[in-house]
């Protein structure tokens, strides 16, 4: 049920976003769903990537600090108050979202939105109890 | 204006003879009263009795910061307690400061020639000298307090910060002199300027200047920015606190240390020999009439040279040229000493940190910046930036702790920090320039 993440640590300097996507572009990984997290003196990269071994391995290799997190994907009803719904079950039931972002994708009518919980496994009881779909890493990774 | 003519232009023989036998009385006192330097003289084969000539002060050893520190806090006093009336002290390395004591005669002495000092920069009575240096444990206050109370001039304790009110008095209480490190200065200045108060039409004449490196190119800016002449003060607080050496207003170049309280030596700091006279090197200071903590033979860390020629000003006392910089890596920063170690201890005692780390040290609105640069790594790194800026937090607050200075974390990628021959360069220094 869980999504693994990569996490990169990149300098606010000119060119490093650049330097993270061309290493992965050139070992054959692509991006399915990315944020970036920035303060004034650095930011926080989040992939979530179709290779993850090979992205965390090369990116290693060109001196980059890389972290795998696990995330929760969840489908979310592509309608008004279809994510605040969701938030409010979490709420509800005391799980904290330390961070969220979108894919670009969607599956079939639903968006599909990245989640960053402080306790992944209340959270997933809570998401399946409340009938709402997650997506298993395998099909995040290919989408 | 000579303070006190007679000694400030005695001959130089006399000044010689005088440093002679003040020397032979202090290295009979020390022996006598201060184990350390018994055994330090015993080490080196010397005895108080072999001292018969000023070039016998090369046989005695040298004394270290580290020898203060070894014995802190009182190792080192000559004097019963009962004898000092003032203790002052320095930040150290290990978060333990340098701790000096005075008798009520180090006060006056310390006071004469502080009087001097500011006598040589062209003040006396009828100026209202506002002193800004910080009052507390740091000599600078204080010494320049006491001394311009024994000049007979008006002091203002102001003490440092708070710089709008320090603008209102010194335009209210009509300031002839100021005293503060140059960068605050220029920082008075700024913020004269930001209140749109001109303070180039100040009454103030003169700025004493000094706790911290600077060059001639700031000392333009401030003679400039602030209308005034600006006078290099050099001092320790192992040595005395300011007013060990200053320029004179005549020449502005040179600082004339006061011979007939301590002995000036210029040495090799890698093999220890004194140098030719006129070459550069590191100081060395002994002090010759100081009862509470004398100093025989302190490295002083700083570079600079004696200038033997005569001085325009009348003054024999030779003078050190301005300090070209320091033998070991501490820095000074808005006064407070700080050493690079001590920044690596702080990290070392936070779990997952590198060792990798990098001082920028610069000028921001005319106060020192330090900005502390550290490599993040596969343990201190997080996908959440909360735990990130948190980490950059409490480095930050330990710094503050530890130095009291506040300073910038920056944390960068690993491997990041440019390291030659396998190690670090630690400390950029932008303010040198």
């Amino acid at each position: 049920m869980k999504v693994q993440q990569i996490s990169i640590f990149i300098e606010n300097i000119p060119g490093r976003l650049a330097e993270v996507t061309r290493v992965l572009g050139k070992a054959g990984v692509n991006i399915r769903a990315l944020s970036l997290a920035d303060t004034s003196d650095f930011g926080v990269l989040r992939l979530i990537v179709d290779k993850i071994d090979r992205a965390k391995e090369v990116l290693a290799e060109h001196q980059f600090t890389v972290t795998k997190t696990d995330v929760v994907a969840v489908e979310v009803p592509d309608r008004p108050l279809g994510l605040a719904e969701i938030l409010h079950k979490l709420d509800s039931a005391g799980v904290t979202v330390e961070y969220l972002y979108a894919f670009v994708e969607r599956m079939e009518e639903n968006a599909v939105i990245i989640f960053r919980f402080d306790n992944i496994d209340e959270a997933v009881k809570v998401l399946l109890g409340a009938g709402i779909k997650i997506l298993p890493g395998e099909r995040v990774y290919n989408l | 204006m000579y303070w006190n003519e007679e000694f400030e232009t005695l001959p130089r023989e006399a000044i010689e003879a005088l440093q002679l036998k003040r020397l032979q009385h202090a290295v009979e006192r020390v022996y006598a009263t201060v184990p350390f330097y018994r055994e330090a003289f015993q080490k080196a084969g010397v005895t108080p009795d072999k001292i018969k000539s000023l070039s016998d002060l090369q046989r005695l050893p040298f004394t270290l910061k580290q020898d203060m520190r070894d014995n802190y806090p009182y190792g080192l006093f000559a004097v019963p307690m009962e004898r000092i009336v003032r203790i002052h002290a320095s930040s150290g390395t290990t978060g333990k400061p340098t701790v000096v004591g005075y008798t009520r005669r180090d006060i006056e002495i310390w006071s004469e020639l502080m009087a001097r000092s500011f006598g040589a920069a062209g003040v006396g009575r009828g100026d209202v000298i506002h002193n800004a240096y910080g009052y507390g444990l740091f000599t600078g206050g204080l010494g320049a307090h006491y001394g311009a109370e024994k000049l007979g001039a008006a002091v203002i304790p102001m003490s440092g910060g708070n710089s709008k009110k320090q603008i209102m008095i010194m335009q209210d209480f009509g300031s002839t002199v100021l005293t503060c490190t140059p960068s605050y200065s220029l920082y008075l200045a700024e913020v004269a300027a930001e209140q749109g108060v001109d303070i180039k039409s100040f009454p103030l004449r003169v700025g004493i200047m000094g706790a911290e490196p600077w060059s001639e190119s700031i000392r333009a800016e401030i003679e400039d920015k602030l209308n005034i002449k600006a006078i290099d003060i050099y001092g320790l607080s192992e040595i005395l606190g300011p007013g060990v050496a200053i320029e004179c207003i005549e020449e502005q170049h040179g600082l004339h240390i006061w011979e007939d309280h301590f002995i000036a030596e210029i040495i090799n700091p890698d093999t220890g020999e004194v140098m030719p006279a006129g070459e550069q090197g590191e100081l060395v200071i002994t002090t010759i009439t100081k009862e509470g903590i004398p100093m025989i033979r302190y490295r002083t860390r700083d570079i600079t040279r004696l200038i033997t020629e005569p001085c325009r000003c009348g003054r024999t006392h030779r003078r050190l040229e301005r300090m070209s910089g320091r033998t070991d890596d501490m820095l000074i920063i808005r006064g407070v000493n700080v050493f690079p170690s001590q920044i690596e201890s702080v990290l070392m005692n936070i779990e997952g940190v590198e060792p990798h780390y990098q001082l920028i040290i610069d000028r921001e609105e005319n106060l020192d910046s330090l900005e502390v640069q550290v490599e993040v790594n596969e343990v201190t790194f997080s996908d959440a930036v909360k735990t990130l800026q948190d980490l950059a937090t409490r480095i930050r607050k330990e710094i503050k702790e530890l130095l009291g200075i506040t300073c910038k974390v920056r944390l960068v990628e690993p491997k990041t920090i440019a390291r030659s021959e396998g190690k670090a360069k630690r400390v950029i220094d932008q303010r040198i320039k």
